[in-house]
């Protein structure tokens, strides 16, 4: 086990290298001086002095050095300036923004698993029902409809003919910090990333939860005469959660892209956001230390599902 | 004496009987259906219509929906339906294009991966792996800030994202096509790559093809949608789905004037799920096992 962990990771980090060397090379292909991302905008500089650092950065060096000097800074957390924040270093930058992504995306993915488990639990059992019909319409939806959409739909709706939500943010502007205040900001923008979500792990859900229902052990626990309720939940339920384990890491790097979206319409001051608004300052430095912290999260979450998932089903082999 | 012929029943082609059964599938049909008279209507309406998708009325600004304005106009006075159709024009334009190029990238990259021995494979796969590391919104930031925001880029952009599932689909159909005899035999007999691509892998995938090329035109269509719904993809004057949509992010736009957006997202919806049920029929049509089903 420790050893299948072990690798996992060591793929990971791999696969992170990689990513950082597409990266750098593809924003190397574009316009601007990458000495610029070095420079304190405030303070002014001669010609000369632009020469002596961009020596001392190695940025007169051919690209695969500077990628491996770029690569040393960032590996001791020194990822540049931020071009368009006042030269503020891009790690404080990032440091900021995580806190309300991770909060957004988590409580998202949170009630995404529990809605459609339960959905999907319901729609099995009650196969083909009204509330199966339903369901398969709204998943139909919740696929075509893309999350900025939704986003604009639940905001017209909620919050501007209904007055229930407020308008976007993370807090009442000038108000002390308050629990409450947080959550009624958090509750519309996590429920709408949820919404597209639990489609998908519904549908899985519910075809998981079919195919276990027909195999033998349920029958015979039927014969013995255990109630069907404690069958579909107790025998039925637990096994055919094991696949749908495997959808909660791909859920979680979704998120990520749905996150993007639905931060910039409720202006939730995360890493989506951020990254949005560098793009459209051409700010590199920001969008390449935001793109590695992405790639970041995703290959962890797909480690931890991996793990989680050889250690609660015993037939995969593991080493 | 007159020879009588003998009518031989001839067995229906492949190609006609999924032809057959994509025309049994209610789905895919109401799905053609619509897609179609919506197409129809984006190229009649501009020959018909003397109102174009920027004629600008200064004596209706943010008007809701009336007799002379259908779907009302926005805020410089421009009809909300001629945009809204102009929109349809530009976003097909960019979801046709990049996807045929896509389809071309992808096809080429994993019958080279499937045909071209074990260190083109390794070569292909590992970056097909690395580019489906990040989620699709990310690298799709990453190439629009290279880039910059028009139609050019945007279709570049999508396409450059776009290729890596086709790749795969279409290496692991190739690497078992590469094990039968006929292949082999044509191998055996001096056949280079690019005829074993273009005689054995095209023929032989085109149902992938099909099916990713359909369904990709719904993907990107989302992804032009949500590139200039963030500012990055097509840029006014010219109307797209998600630069109308972009205008909603004023909360006076979202609340007060809902019929800017409203339509253009529902238009956005309603051709999605059009043609995701076209490509959902598309696939189950070329699946000979689901004759009669």
């Amino acid at each position: 086990m420790t050893l299948y962990v072990v690798r996992r990771i060591g793929a990971g980090i791999l696969l992170l290298l990689a990513l950082s060397m597409l990266v750098f090379f593809l924003l190397r292909l574009a316009p601007g001086d990458p000495l610029s991302s070095y420079i304190d905008p405030m303070v002014s500089m001669t010609e000369q002095d632009m020469e002596r650092l961009r020596q001392s950065l190695g940025l007169d060096q051919p690209l695969p050095f500077q990628y491996i000097y770029w690569l040393g800074e960032t590996i001791t957390g020194d990822l540049g300036r931020s071009l368009q924040r006042n030269g503020q270093p891009v790690s404080e930058l990032l440091m900021a923004s995580i806190g309300p992504s991770m909060l957004l995306m988590l409580s998202g993915s949170l009630l995404a698993i529990l809605f459609g488990i339960v959905i999907g639990i319901v729609g099995a059992v009650r196969r083909d029902g009204p509330a199966d019909v339903i369901l398969a319409a709204l998943s139909s939806v919740g696929v075509s409809s893309p999350a900025f959409l939704t986003a604009l739909v639940g905001l017209y709706v909620f919050s501007g003919v209904l007055h229930w939500a407020p308008a976007g943010g993370m807090q009442e502007p000038g108000m002390p910090f308050t629990l409450s205040g947080l959550l009624s900001h958090l509750a519309l923008p996590a429920l709408i990333l949820a919404f597209g979500q639990t489609a998908l792990i519904a549908r899985y859900m519910r075809s998981s939860l079919l195919e276990v229902l027909h195999q033998d052990f349920i029958r015979t626990a039927r014969a013995k005469g255990v109630p069907r309720r404690k069958v579909i939940l107790k025998h039925a339920v637990r096994n055919a959660l094991l696949p749908v384990v495997t959808l909660i890491g791909s859920t979680l790097g979704l998120a990520v892209g749905g996150a993007i979206f639905i931060e910039s319409v409720f202006n939730w001051p995360g890493m989506g956001l951020m990254m949005v608004t560098a793009v459209e300052a051409r700010d590199y430095p920001l969008i390449m230390g935001g793109t590695l912290a992405v790639g970041a999260w995703v290959i962890l979450a797909n480690i931890l599902t991996d793990v989680a998932y050889a250690f609660i089903d015993p037939r995969i082999k593991v080493g | 004496m007159a020879t009588t012929p003998i009518s031989h029943p001839r067995a229906k082609s492949p190609a006609r009987r999924a032809l057959g059964r994509f025309g049994s599938k209610p789905g895919a049909m109401i799905g053609l259906a619509v897609f179609a008279s919506l197409l129809l209507l984006m190229l009649v309406h501009p020959l018909v219509s003397g109102i174009g998708p920027n004629t600008i009325d200064l004596r209706a600004i943010n008007q809701g929906p009336s007799a002379s304005h259908w779907l009302g106009t926005d805020g410089v006075g421009r009809d909300v339906f001629a945009r809204l159709l102009e929109g349809g024009r530009i976003s097909l334009l960019v979801a046709v294009t990049s996807s045929v190029a896509s389809l071309v990238i992808g096809f080429l990259i994993g019958a080279v991966a499937g045909l071209g021995g074990r260190i083109a494979d390794a070569i292909a796969m590992r970056s097909v792996d690395v580019a489906m590391t990040l989620p699709p919104v990310i690298l799709l930031l990453v190439l629009a800030s290279i880039t910059g925001p028009g139609i050019g880029p945007t279709i570049l952009v999508i396409s450059l994202l776009s290729w890596p599932v086709l790749s795969r689909l279409v290496r692991s159909r190739l690497l078992e096509l590469g094990q039968r005899d006929f292949v082999v035999a044509s191998r055996g007999m001096g056949a280079g790559l690019g005829h074993l691509i273009w005689r054995h892998a095209l023929p032989n995938s085109i149902d992938i093809l099909v099916v990713f090329a359909t369904l990709q035109v719904a993907s990107a269509i989302l992804l032009e949608a949500g590139l200039s719904f963030l500012g990055l993809g097509v840029p006014p004057p010219d109307a797209s789905w998600g630069n109308m949509l972009f205008a909603a992010r004023s909360t006076t736009v979202l609340t007060n004037y809902p019929w800017q957006w409203m339509f253009p997202g529902l238009a956005l919806v309603v051709v999605v799920l059009a043609i995701n049920f076209i490509g959902d029929g598309l696939r189950d049509a070329f699946d000979p096992r689901s004759e009669g089903a």
